[in-house]
């Protein structure tokens, strides 16, 4: 399978980068790791005119905790996720879900922010965002903007990115002292996209829910948030009654469709499972009671 | 090479020069911007050794190593490789001996049509460099982005063990001398 032709272009620095997308707006497309972005192109499904590859930029690959949060660069790839230990000690939801996304040679090419910009409603990262309250900052000719997780996805592969942005990073915040979540994914083989996935994010506070995040990945036209399950845990004790409750708000906020890999019920019911699973994991891990 | 965007409406270049280090050795060519690593290894290089499966980025048949990092060569455009190194079946063998985990399939029988073989290897290889002595599960965990359809897992395991057990012995060996 061969692409249609293209420019390829590999700037140094990101606002060499910016002024080639600037040029070619819609026309153009970012390259990190390519893994979902290549295989449409072989496919024909895109064909850009120009290639902006933004491996050879130095400083996008940082996977650090700062101030107020855990940057993940541009460049950072899922391998760099599943080998952390430091997302392993306090962003569990983000490295339980490395290592059930796609396979290990893929991972070592495939970065974070790229599966967020495809946008992808089968992509696993963007729930475990949701989940976790990210925020992405992009850059444009217009200067930098800051864009909640939540209004980022607005469609089947269609983000709220402008044509001449590109995403610099995502960043997770604090999640305070007792936290903790997981991501559950329901697979036929390894490789294959989620038949359904669940991430779940809890912070405690005195015994009770500080914050609750449940993001819901291949049973909506984008990954979603169950809102009405985190708004009834917010404050909440996690005892069975609101765990099980949460786990069917889940469900119903799940709107699945029957093709190859289920039916739909059975998608919502597999939310609701591992929407209570989730949930019984994140509290013990968080030292709920 | 044109390291510079030509301007919208200027002449397009979708033609690039590269030179890559495959096997350790410098390989230059001017080549189209979407030729996948793959075709520019087999086609160009004629190192047919990396093997084209599914070309839809599920099998791992292709898989080459990139700066020693795994990677799917039918995923990838031979332009993304530009400077950097890459190393295929071909280059595991150093100055004519195998690599123990070539010999680990060689006495496992680790292979029935050996289409699954280059990349099979290369990934067990990168495993062995990390994780000397792996279990069972670490190492069918590794090659899990690595289709067999000769469903010969069973061996393919035995082989890795069999390729960590004489590194780790001839490892012993060398520090007792």
């Amino acid at each position: 399978m061969y692409p249609a032709k293209f420019e390829y272009f590999p700037p140094r620095t990101l606002e060499e980068a910016l002024s080639l997308l600037a040029k070619y707006g819609d026309e153009g497309k970012v390259l990190a790791g390519g893994q979902s972005l290549i295989p449409l192109m072989k496919l024909r499904f895109a064909a850009p005119r120009a290639l902006i590859d933004l491996n050879r930029i130095e400083g996008l690959d940082q996977l650090v905790e700062e101030d107020g949060g855990l940057r993940i660069g541009a460049l950072v790839r899922t391998k760099a996720c599943e080998r952390s230990q430091l997302l392993r000690d306090r962003y569990r939801a983000l490295a339980d879900a490395a290592p059930q996304i796609s396979d290990p040679i893929v991972r070592n090419r495939g970065t974070v922010v790229g599966s967020l910009a495809h946008a992808d409603p089968q992509g696993d990262w963007g729930s475990v965002m949701l989940a976790v309250g990210a925020r992405v900052e992009a850059r444009g000719s217009g200067g930098t903007r800051t864009i909640p997780i939540e209004q980022f996805f607005q469609g089947p592969f269609a983000s709220a990115l402008e044509p001449d942005e590109i995403v610099t990073s995502v960043v997770v915040p604090d999640p305070g002292p007792r936290a903790s979540g997981t991501y559950l994914k329901l697979e036929r083989k390894v490789g294959d996209f989620a038949t359904v996935g669940v991430a779940v994010h809890l912070s405690l506070d005195n015994g009770r829910v500080r914050r609750a995040g449940i993001g819901l990945t291949a049973v909506a036209p984008t990954n979603v948030r169950a809102t009405k399950a985190e708004e009834a845990l917010a404050g909440a004790e996690l005892n069975d009654a609101s765990i099980r409750n949460a786990a069917e708000l889940a469900a119903q906020a799940a709107e699945p469709r029957s093709d190859l890999r289920g039916s739909a019920d059975y998608k919502r019911h597999i939310v609701q499972v591992f929407t209570e699973r989730g949930l019984r994991t994140a509290a013990e891990a968080a030292g709920a009671a | 090479m044109n390291e510079q965007a030509a301007p919208v409406g200027g002449e397009p270049q979708m033609r690039r020069r590269v030179e890559l280090v495959v096997n350790g050795q410098r390989r230059s060519a001017e080549i189209e911007n979407r030729l996948l690593l793959v075709h520019f290894l087999r086609e160009t290089l004629g190192l047919t050794g990396t093997h084209v499966g599914c070309d839809t980025t599920s099998c791992g048949a292709c898989t080459v190593r990139l700066q020693g990092t795994p990677v799917k060569s039918c995923t990838m455009f031979a332009v993304q490789a530009d400077g950097l190194a890459v190393t295929t079946v071909e280059g595991l063998a150093q100055g004519g001996k195998l690599n123990p985990v070539q010999e680990g399939f060689k006495e496992e029988h680790g292979l029935q049509c050996g289409f699954c073989t280059p990349g099979m290897m290369l990934v067990s290889a990168a495993l062995l460099e990390e994780n000397p002595n792996p279990t069972e599960e670490e190492i069918r965990f590794a090659i899990s982005g690595n289709i067999c359809r000769c469903t010969g897992y069973q061996n393919i395991v035995k082989a890795v063990q069999w390729a960590a057990q004489k590194t780790q012995s001839e490892q012993a060996a060398t520090t007792v001398a």
